[in-house]
């Protein structure tokens, strides 16, 4: 089947109801999302089909429709996303295993609420585990991404 | 601080060999130098300097031999040392280098004797100093007991000023220039005039030289780096998912795999029937393994799911099979033939103790490390060597298990240390490295990258044991007169140390750590602990003992001040009789602004608990809604000495205090029929950013010892709360997870 992944093309021989994540991780070497769970609970695994937060681990291969988007897709080292800018100059990480998740969550929620409230950005936000416990951090480096993206 | 010191040779490192092409810079441990692992590899001019810099005419290496799990570790080793060597942490190379005896941790087994942090005496001096020994001998390179800071402060920026001097030297050969003319900045000497000489440029000429045996450590009005906000190294690899993990990483040729071992943890199995998996896509291999099936396949998920389709029989547990049988041994070992140590018994408890004695009974269960990342290793096996590629806190055991385990040679077992996404301890065990070796060995030349489900790494931990407290105590005029706590608990340590086929001579401290050395001058107190016949097996948990003795101890303390009708803060204080934790226990007051009003449905509960070295203090806030418990703020205050990275202190701290009340909130591990009943996130959730409270952090830079930050604030956090839902309900809860007892928002 062909899948497009950060603007690419993939063409991929695996089975119908291979999870999305396995097929990014193990065929195709993207291992910016991560394995947590498998269950749709911690969140590590978070990509975007056009636009939208999706778990990989929880979406068969064949029921890919739309433009996939890794965290390799969402900005580099060299060019980065606003949401990773203010993930670095906040310094969240910790482990940093769920932030690729944790990133990937927050770039599509700004994207459909570019104002958002405290609650706003709790009740987003909490379908991400972080074990570390870096969460003050990701919510100021929330309210940061919000203000960069609206040009402030 | 501030006070000049010089570090001779005798004190410290450094002797210095000849080689071909190089120089080596050797290693003391007492008399018999413990050899440099950096000098096996030595190319044509490059020098090791220490075995914490290697110069090469590349470049320039920071080894940071105490492992990342998500704690920070790499970046401020690697301060430490370019503090002192006058390198830009952005133009060197950082590696946690090869396991080796010369990356002993001194602190790890100094504070593992029965001495208080603050206790200075001769005696508790002589036993640090022995555990260190002891550590240096066995070459005990473990990662762990928030002992890097502790281990490293004074080691690495010697090692760093060892080699500046040493390269100061060697462009004063090579310039006439005497050495004391010469300054250092950004890797390279000056001379005078202003020409500079790169380390790399004098990397051959310094390995010509004797080491500079004497050296001057910069005052901290000095430091660059030391104390001051940085930008940790791995931040943004770590916030653009390009950081490659153990479980991210790859080797040519490699296959995947996963395994299934009996969930009543070490239990046989009786048989398997694997005819459906044998036919599955993508699997090569079906392989029995000890106590389980492993699978070899193409991708993980085809190996995940050729293993659920297994049927498997397994034996039953060689541990009571249920957690109310685990319960009734647990209760049944506060008796004198179980006593494990009693290390506190100040005044006349028994006297004190009598007519109006307060009662009560304290649990907290077992608990899953859980780390994001699930356990997994790389490995390859050949007929001369093995190579491993994981997450580790513990590579030198990890070394001599594999060595045992495949006959192949200690020296040819290669370790590559990788970065972990989170342990909170799960990695100071191997047996998932174990089975990965395992497979590798039935495919010799092929390496198999071993990856265990969640559902696998959950029923499979070692976790933190359940742990059972009954405290006796009586006031009198308005004023705590007697304590006497007993604990039941077993062994962590023995536990641990029998899997690595060592024992542990006399009593674990971990049992009552976290009770019975708190700074308190109780006129009659009493510290006992009882241990527990192995059950489930369990091992270390971010704070290890102290995570179910800080709650005991601290709620104690706490029912018998109310009882006494006394104020929480004050009542602490005029008890405390360690200067610093008094003021530990000041600035979480006065942060939280203590004694103002409350609303009806508010309540404010403090918590205290000192607990590697480290006194932490913490306010927790919270309002009693209709849905529950809702946790609104929380005041947190410790003292290490020096805080080395300003903002990874804030984040650990903050972590620490989240950790601690996300799993006293509404975490367990239960067991039924043998095994663990919660599997994945869904049954062990801890706290979600929702619930997470404003979190305020203030660091104190008290005394000469300097303390690691990832396990203190852990144990403080479930009393904080434990003692604020009091405050607000009335309600006093004794057992952990307080959701059994009450609800959360």
């Amino acid at each position: 089947m062909q899948l497009s992944i950060n603007r690419l093309t993939h063409e991929v021989d695996v089975e119908e109801d291979m999870p999305l994540l396995w097929v990014l991780r193990d065929e195709l070497g993207i291992t910016g999302p991560k394995y947590g769970c498998g269950i749709a609970q911690c969140g590590a695994c978070t990509v975007h089909i056009d636009g939208l937060a999706v778990r990989s681990c929880s979406i068969a291969a064949s029921d890919v429709q739309g433009n996939v988007t890794t965290i390799e897709g969402l900005g580099t080292p060299e060019s980065l996303h606003a949401v990773q800018t203010a993930w670095i100059e906040h310094q969240v990480a910790q482990c940093g295993y769920c932030q690729s998740g944790q990133i990937m969550a927050a770039a599509s929620f700004l994207d459909f609420n570019s104002n958002p409230t405290d609650d706003d950005i709790d009740y987003a936000m909490s379908a991400n585990l972080c074990r570390c416990g870096t969460y003050p951090r990701i919510r100021e480096a929330v309210k940061s991404a919000a203000a960069k993206l609206n040009g402030a | 601080m501030g006070k000049l010191k010089t570090y001779t040779r005798r004190a410290f490192l450094i002797s210095s060999a000849a080689i071909a092409g190089g120089v080596a810079f050797g290693y003391y441990a007492y008399k018999k130098p413990v050899e440099n692992p950096l000098l096996n590899n030595l190319a044509e001019g490059e020098a090791a300097l220490t075995p914490y810099v290697l110069i090469t005419t590349d470049g320039i290496t920071l080894i940071t031999p105490r492992a990342d799990k998500g704690q920070g570790a790499y970046s401020v080793q690697a301060a430490l040392i370019a503090e002192e060597l006058d390198v830009d942490l952005n133009t060197v190379a950082v590696s946690p280098g090869v396991p080796s005896a010369a990356y002993f941790n001194a602190a790890v087994a100094g504070e593992g004797f029965p001495f208080m942090a603050t206790d200075e005496s001769f005696a508790a001096r002589q036993a640090r100093g022995f555990g260190g020994v002891l550590a240096k001998l066995i070459g005990m390179q473990i990662t762990g007991g928030s002992s890097t800071v502790p281990d490293a402060y004074e080691k690495l920026r010697v090692a760093g000023a060892v080699a500046r001097e040493t390269l100061k030297e060697a462009a004063s050969q090579e310039s006439g220039v005497p050495a004391g003319q010469l300054r250092t900045e950004n890797g390279a000497v000056y001379l005078p005039d202003g020409t500079s000489l790169t380390y790399t440029a004098l990397a051959t000429t310094a390995a010509s030289i004797e080491p500079v045996a004497e050296v001057v450590l910069k005052q901290p009005s000095e430091w660059r780096y030391l104390g001051k906000d940085m930008q940790r190294i791995d931040i943004v690899a770590k916030s653009t998912g390009t950081l490659k993990y153990g479980i991210d990483q790859t080797v040519d040729g490699m296959l995947h795999a996963t395994v299934r071992t009996n969930p009543r943890i070490g239990g046989p199995m009786i048989g398997y029937d694997a005819s459906i998996a044998e036919t599955m896509r993508g699997v090569e291999k079906i392989v029995p393994i000890n106590g389980g099936v492993g699978v070899i396949a193409d991708n993980t998920w085809r190996a995940f799911q050729a293993a659920n389709s297994i049927q498997f029989d397994w034996g039953p547990a060689p541990y009571p099979a249920t957690t109310e049988e685990m319960w009734a041994q647990t209760s049944a070992a506060f008796s004198p033939e179980f006593q494990d140590s009693q290390f506190r018994a100040d005044g006349d408890v028994d006297a004190a103790i009598g007519e109006t004695t307060i009662e009560a009974e304290y649990r907290v269960p077992h608990l899953a490390h859980a780390a994001l990342e699930p356990m997994n290793a790389i490995v390859l096996v050949t007929a001369t060597r093995v190579d491993i590629w994981t997450g580790t806190q513990i590579p030198r055991f990890m070394q001599a298990n594999v060595a045992k385990q495949t006959g192949v040679d200690h020296d040819d077992i290669h370790i590559h240390v990788e970065m972990m996404g989170g342990s909170f301890g799960r990695r100071l065990e191997d047996v998932y490295v174990a089975q990965a070796v395992e497979l590798a060995m039935t495919v010799p030349g092929t390496p198999i990258k071993m990856t265990w489900s969640r559902e696998e790494d959950m029923t499979h931990d070692f976790p933190r044991p359940m742990m059972m407290a009954r405290g006796r105590g009586s006031i009198n005029d308005g004023k705590i007169e007697g304590i006497d706590l007993g604990i039941a608990a077993p062994s962590i340590i023995e536990n641990q140390l029998g899997r690595q086929g060592q024992w542990l001579p006399g009593p674990d401290t971990s049992i009552v750590a976290g009770a019975w050395d708190q700074p308190f001058a109780i006129p009659n107190y009493r510290v006992t602990g009882y241990r527990v016949p192995a059950m489930v097996p369990i091992s270390s948990w971010r704070s290890v003992g102290a995570s179910g003795n800080g709650f005991f101890h601290d709620c104690f303390l706490d029912e018998l001040i109310h009882a006494a009708g006394a104020d929480p803060v004050e009542e602490r204080l005029r008890l405390c009789n360690d200067p610093t934790s008094r003021k530990v226990i000041e600035a979480a007051a006065e942060m939280s602004n203590w004694g103002s009003p409350l609303a009806q449905d508010q309540g404010r509960g403090i918590a205290f608990c000192l607990s590697f070295g480290v006194p932490v203090a913490e306010v927790i806030e919270v309002v009693h809604t209709d849905q529950g418990i809702r946790i609104d703020k929380a005041y947190v205050a410790a003292n290490v000495g020096k805080i080395i990275d300003p903002i990874n202190f804030d984040n650990l701290m903050k972590g620490g205090v989240i950790f601690g009340l996300g799993h006293a909130m509404n975490c367990e591990l239960t067991y039924s029929d043998g095994m663990a009943e919660q599997d994945n996130f869904h049954a062990f959730e801890a706290m979600r950013l929702y619930q997470c409270p404003k979190i305020e952090v203030r660091g104190l830079e008290l005394g000469d010892k300097v303390r690691g930050i990832g396990e203190p604030p852990v144990p403080p956090a479930a009393p904080a709360l434990a003692n604020a839902i009091f405050s607000a309900t009335g309600q006093r809860i004794r057992e952990l997870p307080l959701n059994k007892h009450i609800n959360f928002v």
